[in-house]
């Protein structure tokens, strides 16, 4: 079967859609229990980019953006019924948590479906070096991979090791730190600001814009993305443009595969004529970047996408599918954004070992710092578990849920190894009415949400998007 | 072992052909001499092999040997590892020029020897007290028996029809039973879970359960012959599967909505490759707790049913 997944990127500086089919099948043969994977996605629509509509300089402009998408819809052949799951994710400095609000409310009609997250510059990082197939390469190749995606506002790092991300960073270096219109320069962020003041170049607004000047910043410019990448030491400078609550990054080797996308990658490998074609500097960073002697020395490799890396990320690799044994209420799916508590292993064998008012009271705790009626707890779980230790552990479920300020939480069990199906009988045994989702095959981090979607495949699975993100 | 005489013989034979004396008449002396020579270097090649401690010792049968890489010079060892965890095939086994190298050759034969021991065991008697489940037996007289006559091994004797019909509740929407089929380790191995995860799972449908028992000798066709004497709706048997040299330990269950005695093979419905590396028991036996209750409100099984 086929469902339609929809990626929605509202970024500083761009705004832009992607519509994607994702092929399930059931891999295993009919003798057996099935096995239902996603077997191929593939990118059915690109919308136009678009330069994110803003009110002033922090608010976007909710009602431009709805006319954006809402046009995409119609051009693309969607209708909201036909979009089965997606995100929408509003990245760099228009993540403010009054954005998110704004938006999630204007486009209800169009991705009522959807979550409206925000994503912080860590979570942006990893999606577009998925996007940009970084991290796919790295799997393939098992080597290290390192994805640069060199937007607008920030340049967004993420490091992969076979398949799984290790580390990623983010600072404020981009095409539009310095913007020009008519000849003149008439913006400069601050970190572009800072830039130049430790180069001693005099730049201000109001100025010429003159292409020999700005390129002298870029080369600086360029040469702090690679360093960031590859000797995030050697530069005091980095400190300084680093983005505000950004990770630090696990160093790669030099042999690394190293990727480029965001707007000014497309700036590296084409070939513009013209200076200042968007009004900003993008074009000049990308001319940087591509005669640094990094670039060069490094092992650069093609980008399956370039400015649509963060959308595709999104949109196309968020998706995964549950085990296929499994239990749930029916009527309690679709469910959106649920904040997750994951349990580490010591935890697990705490709780195992008697102690089920410890998980209660984390669940209470959690339950109040996320302000939310539905939440779900996580662990690992173990291979193979007997009978028996499943049936304890239902009824170490029912002691923690079936305490009176728990009472009214639907149970949502999220496991990574297999063992959802009876563990998830073995509980509706002894709580009976209650509402209860227990899924298995699905790996999560601390502080992740999911979206748990509507069953599939004659409800044998459900699709999953785990999100990292930073909400507000 | 040769006994000395036997050696000596050989030796003579040995050093007079050396000798180019084609009369066997080697002098005695030094037939003597080669004698106690290889004797003692036998006496030596034994002590060194005593000398092992147990706990050095591998099980050739063991899953860290089967993991083992025995390509010489692989090209790529990560990527011939990571494609070996992906499979229990016996993959990157390498060889010794046209042939098996030995440790893959004697695990092999260890293997084969599991597999036909697996088949040729009986179930602990033990186990199924445990498991509260009492014997019944089908026509065959004993394994020999079982493994040449099918057609027996698809009939209960008259015995088991008479203790079924005193031990069992009758029109249950569910009837589940176990039978060794060909391999008794499987049973062994998966029993003690799966059972009880699908009479759980049946129990949280509010799906009636007949009485579980255990068939000896039993086919998978013995099945319709128990759904008509029990009147089930839904019967399932946990049959562990003929061994093969992956594993011993498989088992599957056979499910079938009515069955009836020469009804066609197509209607039964089949959950196979239960084991430890497979699927484990408890969530097959979860899984198969549902599809018992999806076969009850079709009311179909096998081909009729899809999934």
């Amino acid at each position: 079967m086929e469902i339609l997944s929809v990626g929605i990127d509202i970024g500083t500086t761009t705004t832009q859609l992607v519509a994607s089919r994702l092929v399930i099948e059931n891999k295993a043969s009919a003798f057996t229990v099935p096995r239902i994977h996603i077997v191929s996605k593939e990118i059915i629509y690109r919308s136009k980019v678009y330069f994110t509509p803003f009110l002033n300089e922090v608010d976007i402009d909710g009602d431009g953006v709805y006319r954006i998408l809402q046009a995409e819809y119609e051009a693309a052949g969607l209708t909201p019924d036909s979009v089965a799951t997606g995100a929408v994710i509003i990245t760099g400095e228009a993540a403010r948590k009054q954005n998110a609000e704004m938006i999630l409310m204007r486009l209800s009609s169009l991705a009522g479906q959807f979550v409206v997250s925000t994503a912080g510059p860590d979570l942006e990082s990893i999606i577009a070096g998925k996007g940009s197939g970084a991290c796919g390469y790295s799997k393939e190749h098992k080597c290290t991979a390192v994805n640069a995606d060199i937007g607008g506002g920030t340049t967004n790092i993420a490091v992969y090791e076979n398949g799984e991300t290790v580390s990623c960073t983010c600072i404020d270096i981009g095409g539009r730190q310095v913007r020009v219109e008519q000849g003149k320069i008439t913006y400069i962020s601050p970190s572009a600001k800072r830039i130049a003041e430790d180069m001693q170049m005099d730049l201000k607004l109001g100025q010429a814009a003159d292409p020999g000047k700005l390129s002298r910043l870029t080369d600086r410019m360029a040469e702090l993305i690679f360093l960031q990448m590859f000797a995030p030491e050697a530069d005091p400078l980095l400190e300084v443009v680093k983005t505000k609550s950004a990770g630090a990054i696990t160093v790669p080797g030099r042999d690394a595969a190293v990727f480029l996308s965001g707007g000014v990658a497309a700036c590296v490998f084409g070939n513009q004529e013209e200076d200042f074609p968007f009004g900003d500097i993008g074009v000049l960073l990308g001319r940087s970047i591509r005669k640094n002697h990094w670039f060069a020395e490094s092992k650069i490799e093609h980008s399956a996408e370039m400015i649509r890396a963060t959308v595709v990320g999104a949109g196309v690799h968020l998706v995964s599918i549950s085990g296929s044994t499994i239990t749930y209420s029916p009527d309690l799916l679709p469910l959106k954004n649920v904040p997750v508590l994951k349990l580490t292993d010591e935890e697990v064998a705490r709780w195992r070992s008697g102690d089920d008012g410890y998980i209660a009271d984390r669940l209470r705790w959690f339950s109040q710092a996320t302000d939310d009626p539905v939440l779900a707890l996580g662990w690992n779980g173990w291979k193979s578990p007997t009978f028996k230790e499943i049936k304890e552990m239902a009824e170490r479920v029912r002691n923690v849920y079936d305490t009176p300020d728990l009472r009214k939480l639907p149970i949502i069990l999220i496991i990574e190894e297999d063992m959802a199906k009876s563990l998830g009988q073995s509980i509706r045994i002894l709580l009976p009415e209650r509402k209860l989702i227990c899924i298995d095959s699905i790996g999560i981090r601390e502080g992740d949400y999911v979206d748990l979607g509507s069953p599939i495949m004659n409800g044998v699975a459900i699709p999953v998007v785990v999100k990292t993100l930073v909400m507000g | 072992m040769m006994d000395q005489n036997q050696l000596e013989a050989l030796i003579r034979e040995v050093v007079a052909e050396v000798m180019g004396t084609k009369t066997g008449a080697a002098p005695a002396g030094l037939v003597q001499d080669a004698a106690n020579a290889v004797q003692k270097a036998a006496a030596q090649t034994q002590t060194v092999i005593d000398d092992i401690p147990d706990d050095e010792l591998v099980d050739i049968c063991s899953h860290e040997i089967r993991q083992r890489i025995l390509i010489a010079h692989p090209m790529d060892t990560e990527m011939m590892d990571r494609m070996r965890q992906m499979t229990n095939a016996r993959i990157g086994a390498g060889r010794a020029g046209s042939r098996l190298n030995t440790v893959t050759m004697l695990t092999l034969r260890a293997n084969h020897a599991q597999a036909r021991d697996s088949v040729f065991s009986e179930v602990d008697q033990a186990l199924l007290d445990e498991m509260n489940l009492f014997t019944v037996k089908t026509r065959c007289t004993d394994k020999n028996n079982y493994l040449t006559r099918p057609d027996m091994g698809r009939r209960l004797n008259d015995e088991g029809r008479a203790l079924l019909e005193q031990k069992c509740k009758k029109h249950v929407q569910a009837q589940v039973y176990v039978s060794d089929g060909l391999s008794s380790k499987a049973v062994e191995a998966n029993v003690r879970d799966i059972l009880p995860a699908i009479m759980s799972g049946l129990e949280s449908f509010g799906i009636s359960t007949g009485t579980p028992f255990f068939v000896e000798y039993g086919r998978v066709g013995v099945m319709d012959e128990i759904s008509e004497l029990l009147d089930a709706e839904v019967t399932c048997v946990l049959l562990g599967e003929r061994p093969g040299l992956s594993t011993a330990e498989s088992m599957s269950a056979y499910l079938a909505y009515r069955a009836t005695i020469g009804m066609p093979e197509s209607r039964r419905t089949v959950v196979s490759n239960i084991h430890k590396d497979g699927i484990n028991s408890v969530e097959a036996g979860a899984y198969v707790a549902e599809i018992i209750r999806i076969m009850l409100e079709k009311k179909a099984s096998g081909v009729d049913l899809s999934l």
